[in-house]
């Protein structure tokens, strides 16, 4: 830990250069994992056969599948596909995709967990499916959805390291770049794992909000 | 109004309603009672097609119902139905659950469904509670803004489905004086209860039905107090005397 404080200060640039596109990273694929997930949990609860069985061997695969491999299909494969992404759009797309899957399977659990009674009165009012879903259950599915999905967003935060692995120079990239070229390695990752801590204690904070405020009902 | 015609229907191998044949006529106030199990509840579900019939056909003022039609909107716009568990919208204020109908399904515009809704709170003595969240309120208070929410879709029936089943017994009285109101308003009707008194004051006509068919039929007082079939009067018996 000799000179951490002469090595912090040399260093912090650089690595918030990485913290910005770690930022980037854990936001872009945090709205796709949100939008697929939504379109997913749709259809598994919209009781057409087709679109549920569809939407449950997606999520299946999609599960079934690590970051790290859906990461390097993306920006390794589908350039012989004819189809070539930067590393910062297969890196969201990537991560979108692989957390749609438990997004979706969150998402479906709040749904499911609305009672019947509250459908059935927004039917005996003449509420269509789209209405039922968008007036009366997905905002109370959003109180019991909130909590595990702000776990979500720390997974996700953390996870966005792995985006080093297709050459993505967020946080984690940036330290191991620096490390391997001065040799410090306890100064940086220390440095690299504070900043991964101080960007999570936020979220933390917030699940614990969700959390209390879901208690409450 | 409302026609039933050998409606059949059955939950897998178990047939709930084995041809029942009725109707209820403009502003009429019909009692459907029977043991647990009979079937009453799912005639209601049927009219209103909240579930859906095997065999023979039921219509709304001409309009047969069929749930996987577009026109079960219209249906149930002309129908609202009571739920024994009031099934009020928690995350809404009690007039926000009474103008949800007209706003979002009628399209009524904002001003004028605000005004009713708050003319039909009065109606059912909840005037006061306008912006409280249902789970603030009591089991009958809760039923009485379930009966408004009803009331806002301006149906030509409501169907309700034990209403009083979930209540207090000292909260009964309350819900019951609300469907009595509107029975002398002339609103048509069709109420499954175990409330024999309601049905003998209120009710034009009841239906006792057991085992998936109607046993007898007839006016509420005639039924009630001299019932013909020899499982009515067992039924009767258990209900009113228990002891």
């Amino acid at each position: 830990m000799k000179g951490f404080w002469h090595d912090a200060v040399e260093f912090f640039p650089i690595l918030m250069s990485g913290v910005v596109l770690t930022i980037v990273v854990t936001i872009g694929s945090l709205l796709l994992s949100t939008v697929l997930g939504l379109v997913w949990a749709m259809m598994r609860v919209s009781g057409i056969k087709v679109l549920s069985v569809l939407s449950a061997s997606l999520i299946n695969v999609i599960r079934g599948i690590p970051i790290i491999v859906l990461l390097f299909y993306l920006y390794f494969v589908m350039p012989d596909l004819g189809v070539t992404l930067s590393a910062l759009q297969a890196a969201i797309l990537g991560l979108g995709i692989a957390y749609s899957a438990y997004q979706a399977e969150n998402f479906r659990a709040g749904i499911e967990a609305i009672d019947k009674g509250q459908i059935e009165a927004a039917q005996s009012i003449g509420m269509g499916w789209w209405l039922t879903m968008r007036r009366v259950v997905l905002p109370q599915a959003v109180r019991i959805v909130l909590p595990p999905y702000g776990n979500v967003m720390i997974m996700m935060l953390k996870d966005s390291s792995q985006a080093s692995t297709i050459t993505v120079a967020e946080l984690a990239l940036q330290g191991k770049l620096i490390a391997s070229s001065t040799f410090k390695n306890t100064n940086v990752f220390t440095m690299v794992a504070l900043m991964y801590l101080t960007m999570s204690i936020p979220l933390i904070l917030l699940v614990r909000h969700f959390e209390k405020r879901a208690g409450k009902k | 109004m409302i026609d039933l015609k050998d409606v059949h229907k059955s939950f897998g191998e178990n047939e709930v309603l084995k041809g029942i044949t009725a109707s209820v006529q403009k502003g009429e106030v019909v009692c459907v009672v029977g043991p647990s199990g009979s079937g009453k509840s799912t005639i209601l579900r049927c009219i209103n097609g909240l579930e859906s019939y095997d065999r023979g056909e039921i219509s709304v003022e001409e309009l047969k119902v069929d749930r996987d039609a577009p026109s079960i909107v219209k249906v149930r716009t002309q129908v609202s139905m009571v739920f024994q568990r009031f099934n009020l919208f928690p995350h809404r204020t009690v007039l926000e659950n009474v103008i949800e109908g007209p706003l979002y399904v009628k399209k009524e515009p904002r001003a004028a469904a605000l005004e009713r809704g708050r003319m039909l709170l009065a109606q059912v003595g909840l005037a006061e509670k306008a912006d409280a969240h249902p789970p603030q309120l009591s089991g009958g208070q809760q039923q009485r803004v379930a009966i408004a929410r009803a009331l806002a879709m301006q149906p030509k029936a409501i169907l309700f489905d034990e209403p009083t089943s979930a209540l207090d017994p000292e909260l009964v009285g309350d819900v019951l004086g609300v469907m009595r109101k509107l029975a002398d308003d002339g609103m048509t009707m069709v109420v499954v209860t175990h409330e024999m008194g309601f049905a003998r004051d209120v009710a034009d006509r009841v239906l006792f039905i057991d085992g998936g068919v109607i046993v007898e039929q007839g006016p509420a007082k005639a039924l009630l107090n001299q019932p013909q079939h020899p499982r009515t009067q067992d039924f009767l018996r258990r209900v009113l005397h228990p002891l």
